[in-house]
């Protein structure tokens, strides 16, 4: 656990950063006096319900709302064509992504589906249900299109377009080479390839999407209460998409049930929610049941890999080579584009290690399927999985101890800043440590030792390890360079209030991660008051300042930064004027506890109730050459690097059941190191959290879909995600090593329990089954799969 | 005899103690009847198809799947929400589930609070494996689950020495 003696020395003085202080507002979540999108009801409320398309490609023929329209309670029914005079459409490409196509996306399909779910007509009601019942008389006829579903069958030369008017089906393609990757090959003692797959996973945020937006005639005014980690980003493509002043809409958000990197985007169904809402000048809801958010939130992690990799007699890496097919949709998502995983695929592979010799290429294919977009720890657990895999598989071929291994290649601590073959600096990563730290943790020797005698009684476990890089607090060069109005920036607005309280405004946003505590945790330390005078706001555009709101880790390293300066200056303003109204020198004095004392000897001069009275109500008393700014304003960007980098390494121990492939886990350890941890207990809880959601795609989460691009598991008793009774117990440690990029030192931590934790598991299981020359390629691992390497059941 | 459908009927229970009397339509589960009727929000709805535990609620002292249950199957019974489980043993647990910090999102956090609480009752001191086995029919999607296995093992200690 982290300790303020851990802490650099600026941030000691008077600091509850490293405290593990339980969560400011949680009493609210935990009595149920929470506040959701769908838990508000304003006055004349309406609901929209979608009408979507059945078939993965068909033309729509004709659509009769004629029905619908006559149904109870319905208010209005709009097809694609009348949404395109309201809404304008979108295209989601970026500039950093050169060459990326994408054609334009329209809230409500007009005249083709392209996938499974795309919604193609709104029907708003009284009620929900009057919405549903009238969304089924919604008369389409449909004439069903030839279906691409297959990724390398999209690929294909002879692949029929997606796009009507496309040579092929390549949404996006990249490659990347360093160093002489064939002289590596050559040189190798040992050669191990494989063909990996990763499922493609969904967000399932317990919370659907969700929106409500009320539109008022008399002053223009929309307001938009939104289940969004992006408050200012929505604010903005809202106006944009419907030609409104940016100072005529307000996004308000709420208490919000998840988000995961889902909550960013701009999906048709919401902002045909809010085109109806601007129609008929009344607020109307759209809540996405859950069959709605298998079919229409976005996926992510589909990857098939062909990967090689060369080593030495000593396991040392000699050559890297990755070929990635991205399962995709029709669309790129919109603003973000959705390539950012298959380029972090690229750019993250090998990150741990020092081999320079590396070539990667990536091709994005269309398809009739699912939209794809970021999802927590974007390409992580890809990259992670890839590297991880093939270097136990290459140490086993040369027999080297996986953690030995690692321990010939990891990139020294010492070597930062480092460039990745892939392009990326990277600083301040402490990999050696961190297997040093985790060895001891998990006892490995000991591990190892009770395996073999565990082997000799039948009982088959398997340890698996993984190292990863995460990329958190992202510069302008990851969206802003490539076009999207995604801030990188984030402020602060920090005021003294007349009772000696402290008001403090954010960007940043809050999803249960504690953003606001960690927010109150910050400023209380940079000013020098207890944690329990601050007050935070954050989630609306009207009353905070413009900023990125939280995606990429950012929240800690960017809007912590900004809360940290805009502290320290408020700081500076009081004691400049407590110094005027004492008579003393200014750096005399302190701030602590919320009283203004002798910085030698802590003698108490005035509380900053006092002070507060003083400037606010007797400004008569106070020298005409000093008006105090009790309020201030501070921005940060992070411009040192394309992202912070965190680090970390994870282990997994678990045992396979030959007879019913059934994988248990035992165990799970991680060491991580995020710099400066401003609360422990809510870290500590980001990375369980992250690494059972690493977990589920190790073993159970699959979004599955049939030949003709038809979903095939549109419910959570289908698509299974961990449950609290096969989950085990995670170790979690923390290195810190505080990132130079800001005074806090904080990075970020909320990628890194995904990152590795489906590799650690696929090493543990390839580790148990190595002794049967079984070898599995492919998560989930499911017990069929294993059956299938074990040879037990036909592939 | 008619054969119109009935659509909706008249709907008597107590719900968190106080006597209601409502009309309902006869499809509306009793997680919507609380939550759009009622106002009380603190019960979820996450699935609607009996997965997610979202929506749970105590029904004649069981805990039930709001969102399986109709609401006119509660004619004559005692419901109680989050809001109205307000015992010593609950606030406790709360107090725990704060303490560990056993919560991100919230959203999943009143149904596995109403979950968590019928371990209080029994007269032994559940294990980690209990209490994992009996929290396994509700999701949470945010916290890894040990947090909030740490929380409820805490109470049961406190409270059943």
């Amino acid at each position: 656990m982290n300790s303020p003696r851990d802490l650099p020395q600026a941030q000691t003085a008077d600091a509850c950063i490293g405290q593990p202080l339980p969560r400011r507002g949680l009493e609210r979540l935990l009595q149920g006096r929470g506040c959701y999108v769908d838990d508000l009801q304003p006055p004349r409320l309406a609901h929209a319900v979608m009408v979507r398309s059945p078939y993965a490609h068909a033309r729509i023929v004709s659509i009769d709302v004629e029905p619908a329209r006559r149904a109870p309670g319905v208010l209005a029914v709009a097809t694609g064509r009348d949404m395109a005079g309201w809404c304008k459409p979108w295209v989601g490409t970026l500039a950093t992504a050169p060459g990326m196509r994408s054609p334009p996306q329209h809230a409500l399909a007009i005249d083709r589906v392209c996938w499974q779910g795309e919604p193609v007509a709104v029907v708003v009601a009284g009620t929900r249900a009057q919405a549903e019942d009238a969304a089924e008389r919604v008369e389409v006829t449909w004439e069903p299109l030839p279906v691409v579903a297959d990724e390398l069958a999209a690929l294909a030369p002879d692949a029929r377009p997606v796009h009507p008017g496309d040579a092929d089906n390549v949404c996006y393609r990249r490659e990347v080479a360093s160093g002489d990757v064939e002289q590596g090959f050559a040189a190798a003692a040992a050669v191990v390839s494989a063909t990996l797959r990763t499922g493609r996973h969904t967000h399932v945020t317990l919370e659907p999407r969700a929106i409500l937006a009320d539109f008022n005639p008399a002053d223009r005014q929309l307001t938009v209460w939104h289940a969004s980690q992006v408050p200012h980003m929505m604010q903005w493509l809202l106006a944009d998409q419907f030609g409104l002043p940016e100072s005529q809409v307000r996004v308000i958000v709420p208490d919000v049930g998840g988000s995961f990197g889902l909550k960013i985007h701009v999906f048709g169904d919401e902002m045909a929610a809010v085109a109806m809402a601007l129609q008929l000048g009344r607020p109307v809801k759209f809540v996405a049941d859950r069959l709605e958010s298998f079919q229409s939130d976005v996926h992510a992690r589909g990857h098939r890999i062909e990967a090689r990799m060369a080593v030495s007699a000593e396991g040392e890496i000699l050559a890297f080579e990755l070929d990635d097919v991205q399962t995709f949709g029709p669309y790129g998502c919109y603003p973000r584009a959705g390539t950012g995983e298959g380029n972090q695929v690229l750019n993250l592979a090998g990150a741990p290690y020092r081999n320079r010799h590396y070539r990667g290429r990536l091709r994005v294919a269309f398809q009739h399927k699912g939209m794809v977009g970021p999802y927590r720890a974007v390409g992580h657990p890809v990259a992670c999985l890839a590297t991880e895999v093939m270097l136990e598989q290459a140490a086993r071929a040369v027999g080297v101890d996986p953690a030995q291994a690692r321990r010939r290649n990891l990139v020294a601590d010492d070597a930062y800043p480092w460039t990745l073959a892939t392009g990326p600096v990277v600083e301040g990563l402490s990999q050696q440590a961190s297997l040093d730290r985790l060895l001891q943790m998990m006892d490995y020797d000991g591990l190892r030792a009770a395996q073999a005698r565990e082997r000799a009684r039948g009982v088959h476990r398997g340890i698996g390890l993984a190292h990863f890089v995460e990329m958190t607090s992202p510069s302008g060069r990851v969206y802003g360079a490539g076009g999207a109005p995604i801030a990188s920036q984030d402020a602060c607005m920090l005021r003294l209030t007349a009772s000696g309280m402290v008001h403090c405004a954010v960007g940043i946003t809050e999803f249960g991660q504690g953003a606001a505590m960690m927010v109150a945790q910050v400023a209380a330390s940079g000013l020098g008051v207890p944690v329990e005078r601050v007050r935070v706001l954050l989630g609306d555009t009207d009353v905070t300042p413009y900023g990125g709101g939280n995606w990429g880790s950012r929240g800690t390293g960017i809007g912590g930064e900004a809360v940290w300066l805009a502290a320290r200056a408020l700081r500076e303003n009081l004691l400049a004027f407590a110094a005027r109204v004492l008579g003393r020198p200014a750096d005399a004095l302190d701030l602590r506890g919320g009283e203004v004392v002798e910085r030698e000897g802590g003698e108490r001069h005035l509380s900053l109730e006092a002070l507060a009275r003083r400037a606010y109500f007797r400004p008569d008393l106070t020298p005409a050459d000093i008006t105090p700014e009790l309020m201030v304003t501070r921005s940060f960007s992070q411009r040192a690097y394309g992202s912070v980098f965190s680090n970390g390494v994870h282990a997994s121990h678990v045992e396979v059941d030959l007879d019913t492939g059934w994988v248990r886990l035992l165990r799970h350890w991680v060491v991580e190191d995020c710099g400066t941890v401003v609360n422990p207990l809510l870290v500590d809880e980001q990375i369980r959290g992250g690494v059972v959601q690493g977990l589920g795609a190790a073993l159970y989460e699959e979004v599955l879909y049939g030949d003709e691009g038809q979903l095939l598991n549109g419910s959570l008793a289908e698509y299974l995600v961990p449950m609290a009774g096969e989950m085990p117990d995670i170790e979690v440690a923390h290195l810190h090593t505080p990132t130079r990029t800001s005074t806090l030192g904080a990075k970020g931590a909320g990628e890194a329990g995904v990152a590795g934790a489906s590799a650690a598991v696929l090493n543990a299981v390839n580790d148990a089954l190595a002794p049967f020359g079984a070898f599995l390629t492919e998560i989930p691992i499911t017990p069929q799969r294993v059956l299938q390497a074990l040879g037990k059941v036909p592939r | 005899m008619s054969t119109e459908p009935i659509e909706s009927m008249t709907l008597r229970l107590q719900v968190n103690g106080e006597a209601v009397e409502r009309p309902v339509a006869v499809r509306r589960h009793l997680a919507d009847f609380l939550r759009e009727d009622l106002g009380l929000t603190g019960t979820h709805v996450g699935c609607e198809h009996g997965v997610c535990g979202a929506c749970t609620v105590r029904l004649d002292g069981r805990v039930v799947r709001g969102c399986l249950v109709l609401a006119v199957q509660a004619d004559g019974a005692s419901v109680q929400t989050i809001e109205g489980a307000a015992d010593a043993r609950m606030a406790a647990l709360q107090a725990a589930f704060h303490r560990h910090n056993a919560a991100q999102c919230g959203f999943c956090t009143p149904a596995m609070l109403l979950t968590a609480a019928d371990l209080l009752d029994r007269p032994d001191r559940p294990s980690r494996e209990e209490i994992r086995e009996h929290l396994s029919g509700n999701l949470c999607r945010c916290t890894g689950y040990q947090a909030i296995v740490d929380a409820v093992e805490a109470t049961c200690r406190a409270l059943q020495g």
